[in-house]
């Protein structure tokens, strides 16, 4: 096996440059583990690779998704009937990478990290090449009891940023940062969005001010035209609930058609 | 460490709420330590709260559960009827001393969310109230209150349809709407500053009821016991004994069906630690990190969660914390009805359920203050329904 020979930050920024060098925008894609089942999501996941999907983020459902709209918590929610766990998130993540060599991210709330163990998290990340974690209720000040385990083994802790985020901390934090920058595109949950925030622009460019790591954009984003607004201003998307809503509509032709049409609004 | 009560505490919330709780706690920190905001607030809690609330020597209540003397801290007489109040006003004088101008509250009996929309009505702010659905049906007469008094209440179909979930709801509004809005937190739960800025506004309790006890007394009482839910009217209460290291301070949570049946909200005899709503303490959890669905027959005690200075104050030994199942609570309430002619709230019906186990473990000669954190007009449905 080859999977220790390489990083998590280096699969990330490996991802982004591969796009970048065909001139297009990275596409990553969301997927709660367990929706609309469990048996599907391996599925799924690979119509996402198949439709052009250059990261892959494993959702990891918790019942308080005080940072999501309703359709990530209705997926959440389903995938916790069917007693969808960490470890069945991890293992679709490490099938995903020795198949397809994906680069592949866990996204999920605290408290399930915490319960499985931050060491043994950073333990199955490196065992099963996956490059890295995003915890939307981790801010930078709390980050340390993961920060401890997972900066030594090299897998990616994912900061969040926010159009509220003030210069100064922008300045203070992005030192620091991993990977690559995750830009929250609004003052707001997770949920699909027909236009694009005001904020966005002005709040890219602040980030770009404070690091040369890939920045992407999510939240609300979901339509070939956000992406295409978006070119020239950030390196890629995060697209989640229009993915879910691709599934709960189309299942895994709807998941490719989008990820496609997104990929060619990006490349355009 | 700021935020912190030993290992719990803290601000574990989405980047976008970051600048909000920092700018709060700096306004709470300026707000506090500024005599005219002092005054204003001792003003609105004399002559519109009706503070300071009496301490009744309950002395029929005493006789039957076997005690010296059990002091009645009577929060169930302020204004609304709850000491949820105490913290709703001060807080919403500070929404507005901030320059917000909307405030949302996330309520599980129904009293933070009265308290709340009287404080806004009082000082002309707009209110919003999310509440669990199942809080809805059986706390009906709060939900009417709120709407008469000018706040529009939001249900939450989601979870468990009670008060986690009402807090998940009013976080994703302030995420959303964090610029100009005010969330009103209603216990001392939640990511720093709350737990702080609660347990300062609820000490009022503690302060009253000490000096009225030495009055009474000669002398300190013995123990001081309170119901805990998120912990405010506990913390309240605590706060002025925690120096007094003669006294012994005991909290009573939700024991529900039993803490065998797992059908319970007893965080702290129950639980174990994680982190919820932002902060890091003892919740009701399973063995992959899910909160668990709660049951109490008190909708105010009915969650997964505690305030952290609770769990740091029961990893420290100082206080003592107990659980008191539904059965219990409602004796504790058909008790105190009979014997004084008071009808508590189903949430401190617990604490005075756990009196005589009080009697039971410091003896009979001894000198209790109870906190009785609210009346019980609006759980009559409740009563009559089990009884
Ligand atoms: C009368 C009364 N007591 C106690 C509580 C529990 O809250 P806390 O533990 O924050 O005092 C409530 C909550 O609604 C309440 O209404």
């Amino acid at each position: 096996m080859t999977l220790t020979t390489i990083t998590g930050s280096e699969r990330i920024s490996r991802a982004f440059g591969r796009a970048r060098a065909e001139g297009r925008m990275a596409i990553a894609i969301y997927l709660t583990v367990g929706f609309p089942d469990r048996a599907t999501t391996p599925a799924l996941l690979r119509a996402a690779l198949d439709g052009g999907a250059d990261l892959i983020e494993l959702g990891v459902p918790f019942s308080d998704p005080m940072a999501d709209g309703t359709t990530i918590q209705r997926a959440g929610e389903a995938a916790l009937r069917g007693g969808v766990r960490l470890e069945d998130c991890v293992a679709d993540g490490a099938s995903l990478v020795s198949e397809r060599d994906a680069t592949v991210l866990l996204m999920g709330y605290l408290n399930p990290f915490l319960r499985f163990g931050p060491e043994r998290l950073a333990a199955e990340c490196v065992r099963s090449g996956i490059a890295g974690v995003i915890v939307p209720d981790l801010p930078a000040e709390e980050s340390g009891e993961l920060d401890t385990v997972l900066v030594p083994a090299d897998v990616a802790r994912i900061d969040l940023y926010a159009p509220t985020t003030p210069d100064e901390r922008l300045a203070r934090l992005l030192p620091a940062a991993r990977g690559f920058v995750y830009c929250v595109s609004l003052t707001g949950v997770t949920g699909a969005r027909a236009g694009l925030s005001d904020d966005v622009r002005p709040f890219v460019q602040r980030v770009r001010g404070h690091t040369t790591l890939p920045v992407a954009v999510g939240f609300g984003i979901g339509r070939p035209e956000h992406v295409r607004a978006l070119r020239g201003i950030a390196d890629g998307v995060i697209v989640g609930s229009a993915a879910i809503d691709a599934v709960a509509q189309g299942g895994e032709r709807a998941l490719r058609d989008l990820v496609r049409s997104l990929r060619e609004a990006g490349a355009a | 460490m700021k935020g912190r009560f030993g290992v719990f505490g803290g601000q574990y919330v989405p980047e976008t709420l970051m600048p909000a709780v920092i700018e709060l706690e700096a306004a709470f920190d300026e707000a506090w330590s500024d005599a005219a905001f002092r005054d204003e607030l001792d003003r609105l809690l004399r002559t519109y709260v009706g503070r300071p609330t009496p301490l009744t020597d309950a002395r029929r209540l005493a006789a039957a559960v076997g005690l010296r003397r059990v002091l009645l801290k009577r929060e169930d007489l302020t204004h609304t009827g709850a000491h949820k109040i105490n913290s709703a006003l001060g807080q919403a004088l500070l929404a507005k001393r901030m320059g917000k101008r909307r405030v949302i509250a996330e309520t599980g009996a129904g009293q933070h969310g009265v308290a709340t929309a009287t404080a806004c009505a009082l000082l002309g702010i707009e209110c919003v109230v999310y509440m669990g659905t199942l809080d809805m049906e059986r706390q009906r007469p709060n939900v009417f209150r709120m709407r008469l008094l000018g706040a529009e209440v939001r249900a939450v179909d989601a979870g468990s349809r009670t008060l986690k979930d009402a807090v998940n709801e009013a976080i994703r509004d302030w995420v959303t709407n964090v610029r100009g809005t005010y969330y009103l937190l209603g216990s001392a739960i939640g990511m720093h500053p709350y737990p702080t800025i609660v347990r300062e506004l609820q000490s009022v309790i503690g302060r009253e009821a000490r000096a009225q006890a030495v009055d009474l007394l000669g002398r300190l009482p013995d123990v001081v016991t309170a119901c805990v839910g998120g912990g405010s009217n506990a913390i309240g209460t605590f706060a002025a004994f925690l120096d007094d290291r003669g006294v012994a301070l005991r909290g009573v949570e939700a024991g529900g069906a039993g803490l065998e049946t797992g059908r319970h909200a007893a965080s702290i005899t129950g639980g174990t630690v994680g982190v919820l709503h932002g902060t890091k303490t003892y919740v009701l959890q399973d063995d992959a990190g899910q909160i668990r669905e709660t049951h109490s027959v008190s909708a105010g005690l009915d969650y997964p969660g505690v305030g952290p200075e609770h769990a740091a104050l029961h990893d420290s030994g100082r206080v003592t914390y107990v659980a008191r199942t539904d059965a219990e609570a409602l004796e504790g309430f058909g008790l105190l009805c009979r014997t004084e002619g008071i009808i508590p709230a189903l949430e401190p019906a617990h604490a005075i359920a756990d009196l005589p186990f009080v009697a039971r473990e410091h003896g009979h000669d001894v000198d209790v203050v109870v906190c009785l954190s609210g009346r019980g007009d609006k759980d009559l449905d409740t009563v009559m329904r089990s009884a």
